[in-house]
């Protein structure tokens, strides 16, 4: 029997359940308040490395408030969390200097250029000056933003802020990229730039969290992901898993006159699985979409707009909260 | 078990943060903005001139602990402890303001290993610093232009860092307490008085009963007495009570700032 030498850090397992070996988030009846308020009501996490694993729910859900206390920047209120197998409480800048951080909003330092927002962000973490220069000019070409190295922040658009925001946060080298809407508010095309750098550190083996209100974003980088309501897990899965549990394979969509979609719902009910009345639509979960759209007509019923597509999580978020992702 | 124990010794390494990552980066942004660093210093020097010298060739002087003093003399340290004062609350309240409130840049520091204790103690060293070049800067104003009374002069430039130590904390504490520009205002309702009469261009003896109470109990004008005592050599043990003022104002300014900022910003 050899004794270890103590480093000073924990090392017993963390209390508050079965730990599953190797995660890089755990956490077991996390909770967080702010004065009376509850944002997070006791969730459990596992997520494991080089996995891309998301937090999916409308605003309000508890999603920054848990990856605020994953980032240990926010000290859980109750339960167990380890992030790294180290406890936020006792190692904050031992975890903070392994992760990469991309918050909601941008915190670019408006008083620095482009180039020097990198530089100067990698000696907060101990990085030497010419190493740091080195690994924003490479971070700077991964994110396109090269040419702009000069430039000042505000003479930046949204999707380029973003960008660079992404860049710094690589700086350090992460172990674990925690991405708070890494999309919400730019245009089509810049979000899509802006997946294909994600999608390209998933496979170099990066482990991503995500949060977001996309059901897009969601299915295009989440493996795993947990929906998130009102601070509860509501229901989680990969992408497809949870479709194919929560809801049907098509979904066929009916646009009549606006204030006619709950009267007709009751005439429809009987085609479909499961019939959602949204404001402006009708949604008809089913097997066959062209089928039961087809015995729609038969009953004499002219909808102004028809759509028959797969079901999406969209669909499994309306399914679980009878609300839909983005109001 | 692995990876646990890969991370036990990757946690090792965590760099040691000081602080100082925050003093350079407020010297990169400095150096490319050198003007606004330059106009902060020209205001206490420009009084020094219009005032001191200009309504100096109108009046004698003044008595400071027994020595008659000339008046451009009796004013320089006077816009000395103004010019201190100057460099460290301009970048503790504006400065820390801007960053806490509007462009968030603390909550992207301390998204890195970087705690709340370094953002104070690197704020408040550049502020200190900021102050330090200013006083010295008019330090050697006042050598040229034959202000300096005493060889006592040496330990003012030291006596100015208590006076950017006291309002450099004092300033960022109470700037975490601000909600939005107009809350600046007040900061100037406490300045502008105090570098009026905190005994920076005549006698506190001008004043009677609370009123020059009041006055001695301002921490300009306990800066003020110091480093005139110190450039015309009227030291006593009475400037040991002004350099404890200020120490204990600024380190109190220090704690606040920084239980401030945990709450802020590690909510």
């Amino acid at each position: 029997m050899t004794s270890r030498p103590t480093s000073g850090v924990r090392s017993e397992p963390l209390p508050g359940g079965e730990e599953q070996a190797g995660s890089l988030i755990h956490a077991r009846g996390l909770r967080k308040s702010y004065g009376d308020f509850e944002a997070v009501h006791g969730i459990d996490l596992d997520v494991q490395p080089g996995e891309s694993f998301g937090f999916l729910g409308p605003n309000g859900a508890g999603k920054s408030s848990t990856m605020r206390m994953i980032a240990a920047v926010s000290p859980p209120s109750a339960g167990s969390l380890s992030i790294l197998g180290l406890d936020p409480r006792t190692h904050g800048p031992q975890i903070r200097a392994r992760l990469g951080v991309c918050p909601q909003e941008d915190t670019l330092d408006l008083e620095l250029n482009i180039r020097d927002n990198l530089v100067v962000y990698a000696s907060y973490f101990g990085i030497r000056k010419a190493e740091a220069g080195r690994r924003a000019d490479e971070l700077l070409d991964f994110v396109q933003l090269t040419d702009k190295a000069k430039a000042k922040v505000v003479d930046l658009s949204g999707g380029m802020k973003r960008r660079l925001t992404i860049a710094r946060s690589l700086i350090n080298d992460p172990d674990l990229l925690l991405l708070d809407e890494p999309t919400t508010g730019l245009d089509p095309q810049a979000r899509h730039l802006l997946w294909d750098r994600l999608f390209r550190l998933k496979q170099q083996g990066k482990t991503l969290v995500v949060t977001t209100h996309y059901m897009d974003e969601a299915e295009q980088l989440c493996d795993r992901l947990v929906v998130m309501d009102g601070g509860d897990i509501v229901a989680q899965g990969s992408p497809l898993a949870l479709i194919r549990e929560h809801s049907t394979r098509e979904v066929a969509e009916l646009r009549f006159a606006v204030g006619e979609h709950a009267a007709l719902a009751e005439r429809v009910a009987d085609l479909a699985d499961r019939v959602e009345v949204l404001p402006d639509r009708l949604l008809l979960y089913t097997h066959d979409g062209e089928q039961t759209l087809a015995r729609v007509h038969e009953r004499g019923l002219q909808p102004v707009a028809v759509l028959v597509r797969r079901s999406t999580l969209e669909d499994v978020f309306l399914r679980l909260t009878g609300r839909t992702l983005v109001d | 078990m692995a990876l646990v124990t890969a991370s036990l010794v990757r946690a090792a390494a965590a760099p040691q943060t000081t602080g100082w990552e925050i003093v350079r980066r407020n010297f990169l942004v400095y150096r490319r903005d050198w003007l606004v660093f330059l106009t902060g210093f020209l205001e206490p020097v420009l009084y020094l001139f219009s005032i001191g010298v200009g309504v100096g060739r109108l009046v004698e002087g003044f008595d400071v602990n027994g020595h008659l003093v000339p008046y451009a003399a009796f004013v320089a340290p006077g816009m000395l402890a103004a010019s201190a004062m100057n460099g460290a609350v301009l970048d503790a309240t504006f400065g820390i303001f801007f960053k806490l409130r509007y462009d968030k840049v603390y909550e992207g520091v301390l998204a890195t290993p970087m705690r709340t204790l370094d953002i104070a103690r690197g704020e408040l060293t550049w502020c200190l610093m900021r102050s330090a070049v200013y006083s010295l800067g008019f330090l050697l104003v006042m050598a040229a232009m034959g202000l300096v009374e005493s060889w006592w002069a040496v330990l003012a430039w030291p006596a100015t860092w208590l006076i950017g130590f006291a309002f450099g904390g004092a300033g960022m504490a109470l700037t975490t307490f601000m909600k939005s520009w107009q809350d600046f205002e007040y900061i100037g309702l406490a300045l502008v008085p105090m570098f009026l009469f905190s005994a920076t261009f005549f006698p506190v003896t001008a004043f009677d009963g609370w009123l020059r109470w009041l006055v001695e109990a301002t921490p300009l004008y306990r800066g003020v007495a110091l480093v005139r005592e110190l450039t015309t050599g009227a030291v006593t043990a009475d400037s040991l009570v002004s350099v404890l003022y200020l120490l204990v104002m600024g380190a109190i300014g220090v704690l606040v700032a920084s239980r401030r900022f945990d709450k802020l910003l590690l909510s």
